[in-house]
C-alpha cells in the first residue's frame, strides 16, 4: 500500500482544465507494463491519492502518461506539480479493453469528455496493427469545443489510418463549424457491421446509457459492448470497499466491464 | 480430535498467565461502561464474573446472574476485528524536500495477541475477513502478521442471546475449527469447570503447561447439553434460501423506502459488525507542511462521503445506503467471497437505535407475496445516476 516514487518528465496542457503528466520511475528503473484501460493511483504529497487512467502511449512521451481533469483537491495539487517534481504512484490496477476480442472486427469507440483518456491507448494499439481490424470509428463528445482533448492527433488518425473520427459538442458559439448535439447522434454517421463490431464506451454514466441503448438498437450484441464504471476509490486493491458496484469491485473486476455482465445493476439508481 | 481435558477456574487463570509469560497480549471480555467489551486482561479477575446480558432490537442490558459464570453472556458491541483490523492505523510517513519527497513505510506491529472467549460466530467472522485481506490477489501484510501471530481460545456458547441467529447462518453455537483451544464452561451443582478441546499443536503445548485432568464422559455430556441449550434458544431466525437471488430481484422493492423512513444512517450496524471491513484513508500534514502521514480508518457505507465522486455522491438517499449494507452482507458478499457476509451474531440488531432487524426485513423484501419483477430498466429512458 506504499506508493513508489515517480518523476514528472513532462507536463502537457491539454485544455483549459485538463493536463497530462508523463512519468518515469525516480530511480531510473524500467517502466511498468500495463494494458489499455488500466489505471494508477497517483499521490500528491500531503494532499491525497486518486485513481487516474493511463492515457498513453502517445507520440513524444515516454509511455506512462496520465491525462487529468482538475476538479478538486488532489487533481489541483497534481496540476501544480512542475517538471522534475516527485509524486507517488501505485499500479497498474484493473481490467483492460478487449483488444484481442476486437481483432478481425469493426471497432466503435465512444468517448465523452475525459473518457477519451483511458481509450487513447486503445487507439494506439489498434493503429499499431491497423490491418488486423476492420472499420474503426471514434465518436467523441464534450460539452464545449474548448473541452476537446488530443485534437491534433485526430487528423493523423483520420488521414493516415482511415479512422472515422466524429466530434460533437453539446453547445458552441457560431465559430464552431462542427456538429452540435449528443455524441450518440453521430453513431448513424459511421459505418460498421453490427454483428461483427466491438464497442468500447467511456464517459459520464448518462452518456454511456444512451450509447449502449443506441448500439443495441443498431444490432450490436450485449456481449460485444464494453464500458467503464467509476466509483470512489481509496485502495485499488479490494480492501477499502468504496468502489463496490453491486457484486463488483471496480478496482479489480473493472473499471472495464462487458455490458451484459453488469447490466442488471447498471439500470438501478444509486446502486 | 484429541481427548478433552478439564481445567478449573484457577486453571483458566494459569492459562492467562502462561500466555502473558509467552509474550502474548491477552485480550478478553471485560466490563466497561455498562457493556461487556474486549480489552486487555491480566487475570480472570478482569472477566465479567456473574454478569449476563439481555439483548433485543435496540436493547442491551446487563444483569446479575445467580451464579459465578465467567462467560455467561453472548457478544457485546466489540468484536475482535478491533485488534486484527484496527479502527485506525498509520500506513506510512513522508517527508518533503523541495519538490522531492521520501516515503517511510510503517514498521510492523510487534504485538502478538491471544484472544480469550472467542465465540463460534466470531471465528467465522475472522475467517470471512481473512478472505478479504489474505485470499485475494493482494495481501494486507500487517493484517497477515497480526492474524498469524494470534492465539485463539474459543468459548462454545452455553446460552444464546435475544438477537442471535447463528444456527440460521451455520456459524454456531459450537466452534468447529479455527481455534487453538476451545472451552465449554460448566456450572453444575457446586462444580465450576471448563471442558477443554485442543485445536492445534500450539494449543496442545499451552495446555500441557497448566494443571488439567482428563474429562470424564459425564462432564463432556454436561458440556454438550449446554451447547444444545444454546442451539434451542436462538433469539432470531433467518431463512437464507435463495437469499441472494431474491435480494437481487428486489432492489427496487418498496420495503427499502419503509426501512429508510426509520433508519438514521448512523453507521452503528457497520461499526459493530464483525465482518464489515471498509476503510478510508486520511492524508495529514504537520504545520510546516514538510511531514505527511497517511492513515487508514474504518469507514461505513452509511456515510455520505463513502460514495463521493466529483460530480456528487452516488448514494445520497438513506434507502440506497441501507440497501448497499444489506445486499452486501447477504447477497453480493457471496459473489465476492463465496460465503455470506453475515454470521448471525445479532449485533446490528441490538445496537440499532431504532431496532431495525435483518431477520424481520428480509422476509418482507424477499417474501413471495411482495417480490416484484425484473429490475433492469433497459427500455426506459436513461437517467442520471451521479
Ligand atoms: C478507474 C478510474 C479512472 C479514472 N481515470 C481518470 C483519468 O484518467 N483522468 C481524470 O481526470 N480523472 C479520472 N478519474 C476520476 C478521478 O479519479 C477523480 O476526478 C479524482 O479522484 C478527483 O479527486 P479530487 O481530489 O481532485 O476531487 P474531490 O472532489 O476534491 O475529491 C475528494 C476525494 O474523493 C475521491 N473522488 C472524487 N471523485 C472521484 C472519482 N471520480 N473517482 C474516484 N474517486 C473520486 C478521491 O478520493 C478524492 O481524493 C478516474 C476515476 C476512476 C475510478
Ligand atoms: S450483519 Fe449483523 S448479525 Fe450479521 S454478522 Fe454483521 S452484525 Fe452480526
Ligand atoms: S460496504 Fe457497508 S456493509 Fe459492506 S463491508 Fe463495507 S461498511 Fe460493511
Ligand atoms: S478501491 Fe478499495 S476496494 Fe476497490
Amino acid at each position: 500500500m506504499t506508493p513508489s516514487l515517480y518523476t514528472v518528465k513532462k507536463k502537457i496542457a491539454e485544455s483549459h482544465d485538463t493536463f497530462s503528466l508523463d512519468l518515469a520511475p525516480r530511480d531510473g528503473s524500467p517502466l511498468i507494463t500495463f494494458q489499455p484501460g488500466q489505471f494508477n493511483m497517483l499521490y500528491a504529497f500531503g494532499v491525497g491519492e486518486v485513481p487516474i487512467s493511463i492515457s498513453g502511449p502517445a507520440p513524444g512521451t515516454s509511455g506512462l502518461i496520465h491525462t487529468i481533469r482538475e476538479v478538486g483537491n488532489v487533481t489541483r495539487a497534481l496540476h501544480q506539480l512542475k517538471k522534475g517534481a516527485t509524486l507517488g504512484l501505485r499500479g497498474p490496477f484493473g481490467s483492460s479493453w478487449p483488444i484481442e476480442e476486437a481483432r478481425g472486427k469493426d471497432v466503435v469507440i465512444i468517448a465523452g469528455g475525459i473518457g477519451l483518456a483511458p481509450l487513447r491507448p486503445v487507439i494506439y494499439k489498434l493503429l499499431e496493427q491497423r490491418n488486423q481490424f476492420g472499420n474503426i470509428a471514434l465518436l467523441y463528445g464534450t460539452r464545449e469545443p474548448n473541452d476537446l482533448l488530443f485534437t491534433k492527433e485526430f487528423e493523423i488518425w483520420r488521414g493516415k489510418y482511415g479512422i472515422q473520427v466524429k466530434i460533437t459538442v453539446d453547445t458552441a458559439d457560431s465559430n464552431w463549424r462542427g456538429n452540435v448535439g449528443v455524441v450518440t447522434t453521430s453513431i448513424a454517421r459511421v459505418s460498421f457491421e453490427p454483428a461483427h463490431t466491438i464497442a468500447m464506451i467511456c464517459g459520464p454514466e448518462i452518456m454511456m446509457r444512451y450509447a449502449v441503448l443506441e448500439m443495441k438498437r443498431r444490432g450490436v450484441s450485449e456481449d460485444h459492448i464494453y464500458m467503464t464504471m467509476e466509483r470512489n476509490m481509496k485502495c485499488a486493491i479490494g480492501f477499502c470497499g468504496h468502489c463496490q458496484f453491486g457484486p463488483a469491485f471496480i478496482c479489480k473486476d473493472g473499471p472495464v466491464f462487458r455490458y451484459d455482465k453488469v447490466k442488471h445493476f447498471f439500470g438501478i439508481r444509486e446502486i | 480430535m484429541t481427548e478433552k481435558k478439564i481445567i478449573d477456574r484457577e486453571g483458566l487463570n494459569q492459562l492467562i498467565k502462561v500466555l502473558l509469560d509467552m509474550g502474548f497480549q491477552v485480550a478478553g471480555p471485560t466490563l466497561r461502561d455498562e457493556a461487556i467489551v474486549y480489552e486487555n486482561i491480566q487475570s480472570i479477575k478482569d472477566l465479567p464474573e456473574g454478569w449476563t446480558d439481555e439483548q433485543d432490537g435496540g436493547i442491551y442490558r446487563l444483569k446479575k446472574r445467580s451464579d459465578k459464570a465467567l462467560f455467561g453472556y453472548v457478544v457485546g458491541p466489540h468484536s475482535w476485528k478491533k485488534f486484527l483490523h484496527p479502527p485506525e492505523r498509520r500506513l506510512w510517513k513522508a517527508t518533503l524536500n523541495e519538490s522531492d519527497f521520501e516515503i517511510i513505510p510503517e514498521e510492523s506491529d510487534p504485538r502478538k495477541f491471544a484472544f480469550l472467549g472467542v465465540r463460534s460466530c466470531e471465528l467465522h467472522a475472522i475467517a470471512i475477513q481473512d478472505k478479504v485481506f489474505l485470499e485475494g490477489n493482494h495481501k494486507d501484510p500487517s493484517y497477515q502478521l497480526r492474524r498469524e501471530n494470534a492465539f485463539f481460545i474459543a468459548v462454545h456458547c452455553g446460552q444464546a442471546g435475544g438477537t442471535c441467529f447463528c444456527v440460521s447462518m451455520n456459524t454456531g453455537p459450537r466452534a468447529e475449527s479455527g481455534f487453538d483451544l476451545a472451552l465449554t464452561e460448566v456450572i453444575h451443582d457446586n462444580d465450576h469447570y471448563f471442558v477443554v478441546e485442543t485445536g492445534s499443536d500450539r494449543g496442545m503445548d499451552v495446555i500441557k503447561k497448566i494443571p488439567n485432568r482428563k474429562a470424564e464422559a459425564r462432564e463432556v455430556e454436561h458440556a454438550d447439553s449446554k451447547i444444545a441449550e444454546a442451539t434451542a434458544q436462538m433469539g432470531r431466525v433467518l431463512d437464507t434460501t435463495n437469499i441472494k437471488e431474491l435480494l437481487y430481484q428486489n432492489l427496487e422493492h418498496p420495503q427499502w423506502d419503509d426501512i429508510a423512513n426509520r433508519c438514521l444512517s448512523c453507521a452503528n450496524c457497520t461499526m459493530v459488525c464483525p465482518t464489515c471491513f471498509c476503510s478510508t484513508v486520511e492524508d495529514v500534514t504537520d504545520i510546516t507542511g514538510d511531514h505527511a502521514e497517511r492513515w487508514q480508518k474504518w469507514d461505513s457505507c452509511f456515510t455520505m462521503d463513502f460514495s463521493h465522486l466529483h460530480g456528487g455522491e452516488v448514494r445520497t438517499s438513506t434507502k440506497s445506503r441501507y440497501r448497499q449494507w444489506m445486499t452486501h452482507k447477504l447477497a453480493s458478499w457471496q459473489d465476492q467471497f463465496g460465503s455470506s457476509g453475515c454470521v448471525g451474531c445479532g449485533r446490528c440488531i441490538t445496537w440499532c437505535p431504532v431496532a431495525i432487524d435483518f431477520t424481520e426485513e428480509v422476509p418482507k423484501i424477499c417474501g413471495s407475496e411482495n417480490s416484484n419483477t425484473a429490475v433492469t430498466k433497459e427500455n426506459e429512458a436513461p437517467h442520471e445516476n451521479s
